[in-house]
């Protein structure tokens, strides 16, 4: 078992290493870099001056120099202006020569610089991500439930009226992307043409102050999108065991259909969803995006579209490592998990 | 002229009617789940003649219930639909319009559903599908989609004005509202408004149907046989190339969608050139897998095989040539008197985008059916016989891995429609007044609260054509598992 968790560590950082120099080389092909010394400086730059410009900070190295770099394994930049003054990547312009550090990279905890938000990396990061973790916890909290309720419901009697309403209801769920139902959310519950002004349509302030009123509807359209397929297999594994022997030995001895449902089976069928809701987080990822764009709820995704849309480097960077990091150990964790919760595995 | 209404003169006696049907057919199916909850479900007797009898009480009348109250509702809204074909808006209102405006689609519906129902029993895996209700549901409403798309984009049938012209003074207008100044032979109304550049949101509907009847089977297509081509080697030979392949289909799958979309398709990356040499690779796959598959069947007969390949090789590999060299881009390899057509960069790279965030899901399905397959004793035959490992790929496995693979195919469409409408969300790709439903709801979202209607027409589309799709893929699972 640690062996197994060791090499799977080992291809996770393999993966993240591959994953971010896909990531630095891709925003650092040099028309990105143009635009952004264009955003930067001035739009109107001759290109000699968005080359001087680019040179002096060290934009116009060799892309694995620079990789080296943002991981922190290679000395930062340091250029020397014709006038004396030295500007350098890990220090402030008039820092005496002995506290100049040499290296500054992600291995140092050092993130880098938000050229967009002008801010730190790590610390727009943490608060947006915190954001965001309100976001998803109420939308596990919402979709887990829902979806083991909906599929053990139409597993226990496979074929019955109640099962094929509710695989329709999880059919229609999974068909529903969260920038349609989103769409259709607001414009039934939260817009004047309607007149149904239950919720509020903008979730800004669901940052400060998460109420029911601003916080239903990008729960719910999260929380709507994963259900339907966490549902079909709650009810596939659901299926399964209610054919098993042991629950027509059950029910052969007179134990009730319920007793059967809630004490026989439900344990053995929800090995299964267990995994399937692990993997399901990183899928929840790209709903968060569209959902915060939608809503306007400044969190993690809505950082992704910002940084992503501006060619923020170090930003996009930062933003690429997080969603990389959350979905290598959801993967890590439902195969843990799965062997741990198996009996059948855990014992031989 | 008057605004029109949703039903017209027609709803004073229809919409009654369908109010207090569907009334009853929510509380039907609320007592229905509620019945299956608690009693036992129906039961079976033995009379006292032998035979065999149900008598469910409750439950078995709630199912008769719902079943006969579904028909009911279904056949007013087949009213409102038969008699909008006839007597047209002024009689039945916008659904009557819109109605009358479809009717070539009705007729090509109604063929295919005759044609395939009379012959079902001769069309393998098709007909059977037409034993299913769920099948034959999400069928008609993919069908639905793919006639309009059809119609709309290459005959011009459906629609009822231009998708790009402005028409002043109907900027932001609700469903239903005549035409300022409509001349003679102009359509009189915008039957489902107009968006915030006053353009006829209905026609922009069907001409987006189009674009995404064009770009999402294609893109899976390719995607499959991306998947195909690596999945099968992978998974029959397995060892170090199936670990290299799955690492990069892994790394692929970690990166969140999103991100990839916005690295990819920003006009910076496409000036580099980036994604017209991801076409160049993807878009070989293809040719690759036509030209294995035919060499591998047929290179026991040299003197078929050789002009076979040359001929089939030589057409698609003219298609493949034009298809990535194109005027301005990176890549232009054939002269501009060769090249056959060119395509919009803006889908090009949509295109490729989306073929390549879909085959490493391919690629795992593939490689699982492979490794599960190649245990099997016909392949172990066709191996003691000395057939090619491409042989046995391609022609002992693939087909015996055709049925989930069939309907993943369905289900992988419907991703990809979702896919090409998270790109348009976003603003991504396609230019900003392409119809497309993703950049329409777009344009839409920011006036949602107060003229929801341009947003929420293609959201319905989107919405029907993907859920059709995966009742398709339902159905098609279902009867493919019966035999």
């Amino acid at each position: 078992m640690g062996l197994f968790i060791l090499r799977r560590l080992g291809v996770m950082l393999l993966t993240a290493l591959c994953l971010t120099f896909i990531v630095f080389f891709l925003t650092n092909l040099y028309p990105n870099l143009e635009k952004l010394a264009k955003t930067q400086g001035n739009f109107r730059m001759t290109d000699e001056a968005v080359a001087s410009w680019l040179d002096d900070r060290g934009y116009v190295d060799n892309t694995f120099v620079k990789y080296g770099r943002w991981l922190g394994v290679a000395p930062g930049w340091v250029t020397e202006k014709e006038d004396g003054t030295v500007t350098g990547q890990c220090f402030a312009e008039n820092a005496p020569v002995d506290e100049r550090s040499t290296f500054c990279g992600v291995l140092q905890g050092d993130w880098g610089f938000s050229l967009v938000f002008k801010d730190d990396v790590s610390s727009l990061v943490a608060t947006r991500l915190g954001a965001t973790g309100k976001l998803m916890g109420f939308v596990l909290l919402v979709m887990v439930p829902m979806s083991l309720i909906v599929g053990v419901l139409a597993g226990m009697r496979e074929g019955s009226g109640l099962d094929r309403s509710l695989s329709t209801f999880s059919i229609a769920t999974t068909a529903t992307p969260e920038y349609v139902s989103g769409v259709i959310f607001i414009a039934v519950f939260a817009s004047s043409a309607f007149g149904l002004k239950w919720f509020k349509g903008s979730a800004t302030q669901a940052i400060e102050n998460a109420t029911f009123e601003n916080f239903t509807l990008p729960v719910l359209t999260i929380a709507l999108y994963g259900m339907g397929y966490i549902a079909r297999m709650t009810r596939a594994s659901m299926t399964e065991v209610m054919t098993a022997q042991y629950i027509r030995t059950a029910r052969l001895k007179g134990v009730s259909f319920g007793n059967i449902v809630l004490k026989h089976a439900l344990r053995n069928a929800l090995i299964a969803p267990f995994t399937v809701i692990m993997l399901q987080i990183p899928w929840l990822l790209n709903g968060v995006v569209i959902v915060e764009t939608l809503f306007n709820y400044k969190g993690f995704g809505w950082l992704l579209v910002q940084a992503a849309g501006n060619n923020d480097i170090e930003l996009l960077l930062a933003v690429s490592v997080v969603s990389v990091v959350v979905v290598l150990i959801t993967q890590l964790i439902s195969d843990i998990g799965y062997v741990f919760l198996n009996p059948r595995i855990r014992i031989s | 002229m008057e605004p029109l209404t949703w039903t017209g003169p027609l709803g004073q006696f229809l919409d009654p009617v369908l109010y207090v049907l569907s009334a009853i057919f929510l509380v039907a199916i609320a007592v229905q789940i509620m019945l299956g909850v608690t009693s036992g479900g129906s039961r079976v007797v033995t009379n006292p003649d032998g035979t065999l009898s149900s008598s469910g009480g409750a439950y078995d009348l709630s199912t008769t219930a719902t079943k006969w109250l579904g028909l009911g509702l279904f056949l007013v809204v087949l009213a409102y639909a038969i008699v909008g074909i006839f007597a047209g808006p002024q009689v039945a209102g916008i659904i009557g319009g819109m109605s009358q405006q479809l009717t070539p689609v009705w007729i090509a519906l109604i063929l295919t559903f005759v044609v395939s129902i009379k012959f079902k029993r001769k069309l393998g895996l098709y007909g059977k599908l037409f034993d299913s209700t769920v099948g034959m549901i999400g069928f008609a409403l993919v069908m639905f989609w793919v006639y309009a798309g059809v119609m709309a984009g290459l005959f011009d049938w459906i629609t009822t004005h231009d998708s790009l012209s402005q028409v002043s003074g109907m900027k932001n207008k609700v469903p239903g509202t005549p035409m300022r100044g409509a001349e003679d032979g102009e359509y009189a109304w915008y039957l489902l408004g107009g968006d915030n550049l006053a353009r006829d949101v209905f026609s922009r509907l069907f001409k987006g149907g189009w674009v995404v009847v064009q770009i999402a089977p294609l893109a899976t297509v390719f995607a499959f046989m991306v998947g195909i081509t690596l999945g099968l080697p992978a998974g029959y030979y397995g060892g170090r190339l199936d670990t290299f392949l799955s690492f990069l289909a892994n790394l692929i799958l970690a990166f969140p969608v999103i991100l990839l979309f916005y690295l990819l398709v920003t006009p910076e990356i496409v000036a580099t050139g980036i994604p017209n040499y991801m076409a160049t690779v993807l878009f070989v796959f293809p040719l690759i897998f036509v030209g294995v598959l035919l060499n591998s069947r047929y290179y026991t007969q040299p003197s078929f095989r050789t002009p076979l390949l040359i001929i089939v090789m030589g057409v698609m590999g003219w298609i493949y040539l034009s298809l990535i060299s194109d005027g301005g881009s990176k890549v232009a390899v054939l002269p501009e008197f060769l090249d056959l057509f060119d395509i919009d960069p803006g889908i090009l790279v949509v295109f490729v985008s989306v073929v390549f965030v879909n085959a490493p899901t391919v690629f795992r399905i593939v490689r699982g059916l492979a490794m599960d397959i190649k245990t099997r004793d016909y392949v172990a035959a066709a191996q003691t016989r000395g057939e090619g490992p491409w042989y046995i790929m391609l022609w002992e496995i693939l087909p015996n891995a055709r049925g989930p693979l069939i309907v993943d195919f369905c289900l992988r469409i419907g991703y990809t429609t979702i896919l090409l409408g998270t790109l348009g969300f976003f603003g991504l790709g396609l230019q900003s007044e392409s119809p497309d439903w993703g950049t329409t709801i777009n344009a839409g979202r920011r006036l949602l609260s107060a003229y929801p209607h341009p947003a929420i027409a293609p959201a319905l589309s989107l919405l029907t054509m993907v859920l059709g799709l995966n009742l398709l893929a339902d159905g098609l699972r279902e009867e493919s598992l019966k035999d």
